[in-house]
């Protein structure tokens, strides 16, 4: 299944198990079980040791993504300026805990040191949008928005199936 | 020779040699968790720390070598402070429940707790909290007792080289678990239980059947046996404080009449039958062209590895069943005819040394007209625990015979308990019936002892007969590789998943010292040496019950009651 991926290494050497997952990630996004076992099996070591660096590492992800990526900067400006609240009002609003994804894979919420954005803290970021002090009131708002949008895409998605 | 001063004693130590066995060789005890005999060291855990004159930190004594004219310190206020404080640690992130727990009175982590004087809780907090694993039939996992000292992972990576478990996560998710956290019961796990015999907790622990085998000794409908495996009785005396080594098969077979068991027969009785069974077999397949080489079938570790592993090696498994599930198949057909007993109301217990016989008395190629061979497995440990609810005083036992037809049994079938045992039973009777012949010698030394893979060859009317005797389920990869690529020249193959065998098996009574186990063997070794007969087809109630019952070895019947068929897992856990 992933042939295209192991064909540029060589066979049980495990000093290519981190840019082997890499390469899984990006084509799919994440890291799917069934990845693990075929390249536990190329690499020559224990599924579970695979398992483990998977864990060990934050790049690496065991469930896709959602739709829409919110990341939460929790750097030290954005921290001064609330941005703990930020992401419990993001987490109550979802239903979710940060690093989850929603049920219906619309939305996934992820914390990162610092966006790089420390002038307009607290910040968050939507997929390629920013949002920069942002407060706790506006965050319904927000997030209604990209529902709506779905809507629309679903809504699209369903005319032209139809039209087939 | 290097020369250097521990807590100012003058020692004496060699080249490479770690601080740590330095101190050991003049009598200072320095604590470990981590730290495992004859593996490279990891210094995770760094309660072995010392503190050596001239070195800014704490130095972990585990994993740094001597040097001349090296002054250390063991026992200092800042050793001591520093160990303390690791204790602490790791006991703030365990559960407080030593009175209930099934390691209570034998756990590392309780001992160092007493050792530093833990008298107060310093670091409250939050505790991780992870689900037990009940999944597999014969171990439990408690993650939440935990405490990452490794041990458990290099015993199933680096010495059995399964790979079921690994640390996972990070910080303070971290976690032994399988992968994706899965059940045992769907990872590589072969239930082999090393990883129980070296946790320092009661992380990872048998799955108990001690409540199954109470209630069927206080069901009067039940005809309730039991049947003791021959590593039982060389190690189970420790447990009560005798010398190492102690043969105390009279006063186990006292205990368990006492604990109220109908009758108690020895699986050495099976082991015979066993040789019979698998010896013609080989035979058999040597004469006519059969699979060859061919693997013994006792392990029920093994056999759940190759079927995990190798399914497209399952034909060179020999079909006997093992031993004990021979005992209860044969109780409940033969025996039961024999004394007019109903099958089903026989309840057969089996004391063994081994965790993965659970796992084996449930699979459902042992069952016998919707009744399982045996019903229920007791490991060592959890009949110790029995005889101490039922408030039996071993030490003071007398000494008892087992009841027969079953009881009786040979030299041979004693030294089935460590590796290379079945080998050397099933060439002894192999010889005879191949020349009519008695082996001269009874003694096979090559196939003796702690080598990972053990080879000999014999020669019977001529022809070299090759046999391996595999000592732990790590050595098994170059054996089965040897049989795929076409290689291997052996006839007969033994394989023991627990380094040492059944004596070293994960059911015995927890301990960290391997001399131990060698001390155990050499108990087999003397039943086999003192005993009247030393050939599996010398025993007088095998050779009735084939008069009486099966006809003859490998017969139809003793097919239908004797053997039995495996399964590929490898298609079960893809799913």
């Amino acid at each position: 299944m992933h042939d295209n991926i192991f064909e540029k290494y060589p066979k049980n050497d495990r000093s290519n198990l981190i840019a082997i997952l890499q390469d899984i990630q990006d084509e799919f996004g994440y890291l799917p079980e069934n990845a693990i076992s075929e390249v536990s099996e190329f690499v020559g070591i224990p599924q579970c040791s695979v398992y483990g660096v998977a864990t060990f590492y934050n790049q690496f992800r065991l469930i896709p993504l959602g739709k829409n990526v919110i990341r939460v900067c929790r750097g030290t400006a954005c921290h001064v300026k609330n941005s703990a609240n930020i992401l419990t009002a993001l987490e109550a609003e979802l239903e979710i805990k940060a690093g989850e994804t929603t049920r219906d894979k619309l939305f996934t919420i992820e914390t990162v040191a610092c966006i790089g954005a420390c002038s307009i803290a607290p910040v968050i970021n939507i997929n390629d949008e920013y949002y920069g002090r942002i407060t706790v009131k506006e965050i319904p708002k927000i997030i209604k928005k990209y529902k709506n949008e779905m809507k629309k895409e679903n809504a699209f998605e369903k005319i032209e199936e139809s039209a087939e | 020779m290097i020369e250097l001063k521990i807590n100012n004693i003058n020692v004496k130590a060699e080249e490479g040699m770690t601080i740590l066995d330095a101190a050991k060789s003049v009598g200072i005890h320095v604590p470990t968790l981590c730290h495992m005999k004859d593996l490279f060291p990891t210094g995770a855990c760094r309660i072995c720390v010392v503190e050596v004159e001239g070195m800014r930190g704490l130095t972990p004594s585990c994993a740094y070598p001597v040097s001349d004219g090296m002054k250390v310190q063991t026992n200092s206020p800042r050793v001591r402070q520093a160990r303390k404080t690791i204790v602490e640690l790791l006991v703030e992130n365990h559960p407080d429940d030593c009175l209930i727990c099934v390691r209570n009175k034998n756990c590392e982590l309780q001992d160092l707790s007493e050792q530093y004087s833990l008298r107060e809780h310093r670091f409250v907090g939050e505790k991780k909290d992870h689900a037990i694993d009940i999944s597999s039939a014969s171990m439990e996992r408690d993650p939440a007792k935990c405490i990452l000292c490794g041990r458990c992972v290099r015993t199933c990576n680096e010495i059995q080289k399964v790979g079921a478990i690994d640390f996972t996560n990070r910080g303070f998710s971290s976690n032994v678990t399988t992968p994706f956290n899965k059940g045992l019961n769907v990872s590589d796990c072969i239930l082999c239980g090393q990883c129980i015999l070296v946790c320092p907790t009661a992380a990872l622990r048998e799955k108990s059947h001690s409540k199954e085998v109470i209630s069927a000794l206080n069901d009067k409908n039940k005809f309730t046996v039991v049947q003791i495996a021959p590593a039982v009785r060389a190690s189970i005396g420790e447990e009560y404080n005798l010398p190492l080594g102690t043969n105390v098969t009279g006063q186990l077979v006292t205990g368990l009449r006492r604990l109220g068991f109908k009758k108690v027969f020895d699986t050495n009785f099976a082991a015979d039958l066993t040789i019979m069974e698998e010896g013609t077999e080989l035979i058999g397949r040597i004469k006519n062209g059969g699979k060859l080489p061919m693997f013994t079938s006792c392990c029920p570790g093994w056999v759940k590895y190759i079927e995990q592993n190798r399914p497209q090696l399952l034909d060179h498994l020999s079909t006997c069943k093992s031993p004990h599930e021979m005992e209860g198949a044969v109780l409940k057909s033969y025996y039961a005819k024999k004394m007019g007993l109903t099958p089903a109301d026989i309840f057969v217990v089996s004391i063994m040394p081994c965790t993965v016989k659970k796992f084996e008395s449930d699979r459902a190629e042992l069952m016998n007209d919707k009744m399982q061979d045996v019903d229920a497995v007791l490991t060592t440990r959890e009949l110790v625990r029995l005889f101490k609810m039922a408030g039996i005083d071993f030490n003071d036992l007398p000494e008892d015979s087992f009841d027969n037809p079953l009881g009786e049994s040979t030299g041979a079938a004693a030294i089935f308990g460590t590796s290379g045992g079945v080998m050397e039973a099933a060439l002894r009777t192999a010889y005879f019936k191949l020349t009519g012949n008695e082996l001269e010698n009874l003694q096979l030394n090559d196939i003796r002892g702690n080598v990972g893979v053990k080879e000999s060859t014999i020669n019977i009317n001529g022809t070299d007969i090759k046999v391996a005797v595999v000592n732990g389920i790590g050595n098994v990869g170059i054996v089965l590789d040897q049989i795929e690529s076409g290689k291997s020249e052996y006839h007969f193959i033994e394989v023991m998943a627990c380094p040492g065998g059944c004596i070293n098996g994960g059911g015995q009574p927890i301990h960290q010292k391997s001399e131990k186990v060698m001390k155990r063997v050499k108990v087999l070794y003397e039943i086999d040496e003192n005993a009247k007969n030393r050939r599996s087809h010398e025993n007088e109630s095998v050779k009735k019950i084939y008069n009486e019952f099966f006809g003859e070895p490998n017969s139809y019947k003793a097919h239908d009651i004797l053997h039995t068929t495996y399964v590929n897992r490898k298609e079960l856990l893809k799913k």
